[in-house]
């Protein structure tokens, strides 16, 4: 006998269904991607009474088997393919007690696929509240399964489910529901099949519910009504918005920082660490200087990422995101987007690719594609190391406008540019892209609740390991790959580095030789001929070829420019100063004209603002879109869009 | 009785009012709509002929619009509120 079961937890949206799972497995649960597509995988394990373990997967919510969406579909796939390794034995309905008819539609959907289907309805706790009753014997006679009611918030009626579970076979896979095909008027389409067999699922239910549901109404409504109120008002919905919205940036930046900068030591400690201690040699070379880096320059983002998956979830859980998605709609259509853009556009503000996968909600497919093409303008957490350096390097940090400090006024300013960017090319595409799509747009205005301390943490971990190894393995490959092109040149010029600087500089002291050779070897490696070689290109944007190394490896990911110029200016990575000291006294082939003048400056600003300098977001959106027809629109719009800015400010202001 | 005829039965003699000409607050019984231009998602969250509708709120300029329908709290936008006729009901 197999003691291993394999369960289904099926349900619409926020029935509470992921609270049912965390409930059952805990912390013995992994996402994963189904193949081809790239909605979520969550699996976990529980243990049942009697030895018996189970594998429980939880699909994504869904309000019927007749999929609209990506989500959907990956949910119905499961419970047909036969073949699939997590095809079920038993499958559990979750439905809630206050929107249980809603809920009784998917039931009836899903018996009819023939397995042992038992209804859980959660929320237990609310009833009393909300003046509802439910005869769960006589559902349960109705229904021809077995009915549970359940509080993934208490706890209340979960050993019940596991029981039920682990003897599922006492269940009977059955139909309750007949439809009357016997009807007088054709049906033609399959979307009027559907319709026909939806309409007459909900008379049967209704039938039923007639007997064993009765719900004072009187005693329901209440905190709703009133938190829409003010939440929803015409002026203070928006006043409260743009305040939480405010809240959560400050936030997001203050309190992030202080871990940022113990993990940026942490690995330029280890960096170090390694290098002194470990034998000279390629491999130690490549860990301290490939390797490491690499992975710190991964992990440095978590602490804001964490941080805003927390914000976002916050704001998903107790139903206030949809009630913003309600506020913004009509503004955001003008712009062909859809009150659904708000959270992309917000998640931006960290990670483009993040924020790229929370468009899949979307039901038209050009509102959620001209989200995904603009979402990168928003001003991201990899622009910020570039933003900073070099507003330290060419604003003035004096007061100026208002009595604001001058450079955080530019950084500002910098932010506003991003959405404002992002706004007026979602205007842009909306009258060029012809798509033809419906906007069949419907959302559901959940209850409010108070957010369970639980799913909100598993939820960021869970968020925040996914973008880490998601885009994580890109960038390590990248880090990688840019240290060996940095590490080996060809020609004589970067194999006799050493003897080359020696011999010219005769009175140098050691290190100051070191630096100059690691200077010398970068500037004739693979990587800094190429710089070389694309010079010309971007001469008339005022950067030379040392900037043009930069620019070519922050294309892995923007951050990394400010590395690349740490090595290219031979400085510690950690010491930034040093580093804009440096900068500041770079000078062009003249001899006297300094490189990082202020026309320079706000042509590298206005560059990394508007260029597609990513990796890790072309992949996704690859993955989103289905082909690599949209990213390199998206690249080559956006990377020209920049150029052609820079070269205007740089002409203009030099 | 099958509901689904309410969907030819477009009556000239009754003035045709849709979800979007309720006032805030009012409830009416979906009689009908036009099955192309409405998605299937709505009506499987309950929206059949039949079903009362309470229009709760409307969002700042117009649209969309905050519905509750037999106890489903959704929101949709105008253009799809006005394929679906209603009817008052009465003393409500």
């Amino acid at each position: 006998m197999r003691s291993l079961i394999h369960i289904a937890l099926i349900g619409n949206p926020n029935t509470g269904k992921t609270s049912l799972f965390n409930t059952l497995t805990g912390l013995n649960q992994h996402v994963g991607n189904y193949p081809g597509v790239t909605v979520d995988k969550k699996i976990g394990t529980s243990k049942l009474p009697n030895n018996f373990k189970a594998e429980i997967i939880d699909l994504p919510g869904t309000y019927s088997v007749h999929a609209s969406s990506l989500d959907e579909n990956v949910a119905v796939k499961i419970l047909i393919d036969t073949e699939s390794e997590y095809y079920p034995e038993v499958v559990v309905v979750v439905a809630e007690v206050e929107n249980l008819k809603r809920n009784l539609l998917l039931f009836t959907q899903v018996q009819d696929f023939g397995f042992p289907t038992i209804l859980v309805i959660n929320m237990k706790d609310q009833m009393l509240k909300k003046g509802i009753q439910i005869d769960v014997d006589a559902l349960a006679r109705d229904l021809k399964t077995k009915v549970v009611l359940i509080s993934s918030k208490t706890n209340e009626g979960i050993s019940e489910l596991k029981e039920l579970l682990a003897n599922y076979k006492k269940i009977q896979p059955a139909q309750s529901f007949k439809l009357n095909t016997n009807s007088v008027i054709k049906v033609a389409s399959e979307k009027e099949q559907n319709h026909r067999d939806t309409v007459q699922r909900y008379q049967f239910i209704n039938k039923i519910l007639e007997k064993s549901y009765r719900v004072n109404r009187k005693e329901a409504k209440g905190l709703r009504a009133k938190l829409d109120a003010i939440l929803m008002h015409k002026i203070w919905g928006y006043v409260i918005f743009f305040f939480i919205l405010f809240n959560i940036f400050q936030a997001l930046f203050s309190w992030s920082e202080y871990p940022m900068e113990l993990i940026d030591s942490f690995f330029g400690t280890l960096s170090e660490t390694v290098k002194n201690n470990f034998l000279p040699g390629v491999f130690t070379n490549l860990l301290a200087e490939g390797i490491i880096p690499g992975i710190g320059g991964i992990v440095i983002f978590i602490p804001q990422i964490a941080f805003l998956f927390l914000f976002l979830a916050i704001l998903e859980e107790t139903g206030y995101m949809s009630r913003v998605v309600f506020l913004m709609d009509k503004i955001m259509r003008k712009f062909g987007l859809s009150g659904k853009s708000v959270v992309p556009l917000i998640s931006g503000t960290a990670c483009a690719i993040p924020a790229i996968m929370a468009t899949r909600n979307m039901e038209s497919w050009k509102e959620r594609l001209i989200t995904i093409l603009v979402t990168p303008f928003t001003t991201c957490a990899a622009r910020l190391p570039v933003y900073a350096i070099i507003i330290g390097l060419v604003i003035p940090n004096d007061n100026g406008f208002l009595g604001m400090n001058n450079q955080a006024l530019v950084l500002m300013l910098l932010y506003l540019l991003g959405f404002v960017t992002a706004i007026v090319a979602a205007y842009i595409l909306n009258k060029v892209l012809k798509i033809k799509s419906n906007s069949h747009f419907v959302i559901e205005m959940p209850n409010y609740k108070l957010p369970l301390f639980k799913n909100i943490a598993l939820h960021v971990l869970e968020k925040t390991k996914a973008f880490v190894f998601e885009a994580g393995k890109i960038i390590l490959a990248i880090s990688i790959l840019l240290w060996v092109l940095a590490s080996y040149g060809p020609g004589n010029d970067f194999k006799n580095a050493t003897t080359i600087v020696t011999e010219s500089n005769v009175n140098l002291e050691e290190t100051t030789l070191n630096v100059k050779i690691a200077s010398y070897k970068l500037e004739h490696s693979y990587i800094g001929t190429f710089g070389k070689l694309i010079e010309p290109a971007i001469q008339p944007l005022g950067y030379d070829w040392k900037m043009g190394i930069g620019l070519i490896t922050s294309f892995a990911a923007r951050e990394v420019f400010v590395g690349t110029l740490a090595t290219i200016y031979s400085v510690g990575v950690d010491d930034e100063a040093t580093l804009m000291e440096k900068m500041r006294k770079e000078v062009r082939a003249d001899g006297v004209t300094p490189i990082f003048t202020f026309a320079t400056g706000i042509s590298l600003l206005l560059f990394y603002a508007f260029a597609m300098q990513c990796m890790s977001t072309i992949a996704i959106v690859k993955r989103e879109t289905n082909g690599w027809k949209w990213p390199l629109i998206q690249l080559f719009g956006m990377t020209s869009f920049a150029y052609l800015v820079a070269f205007i400010a740089y002409q203009t202001l030099k | 009785m099958d509901l689904i005829e309410n969907r030819y039965d477009l009556s000239l003699t009754r003035i045709d009012m849709n979800i979007s000409d309720l006032q805030k607050g009012e409830k009416a019984i979906i009689t009908s709509y036009d099955l192309d231009s409405i998605p299937l998602k709505l009506i499987e969250m309950g929206c059949i002929a039949g079903s009362v509708v309470e229009l709760v709120q409307v969002a700042p300029l117009s649209d969309p619009l905050y519905l509750n329908i037999n106890g489903t709290h959704l929101a949709i936008r105008k253009n799809i509120a006005q394929q679906i006729l209603v009817e008052a009901v009465c003393g409500a």
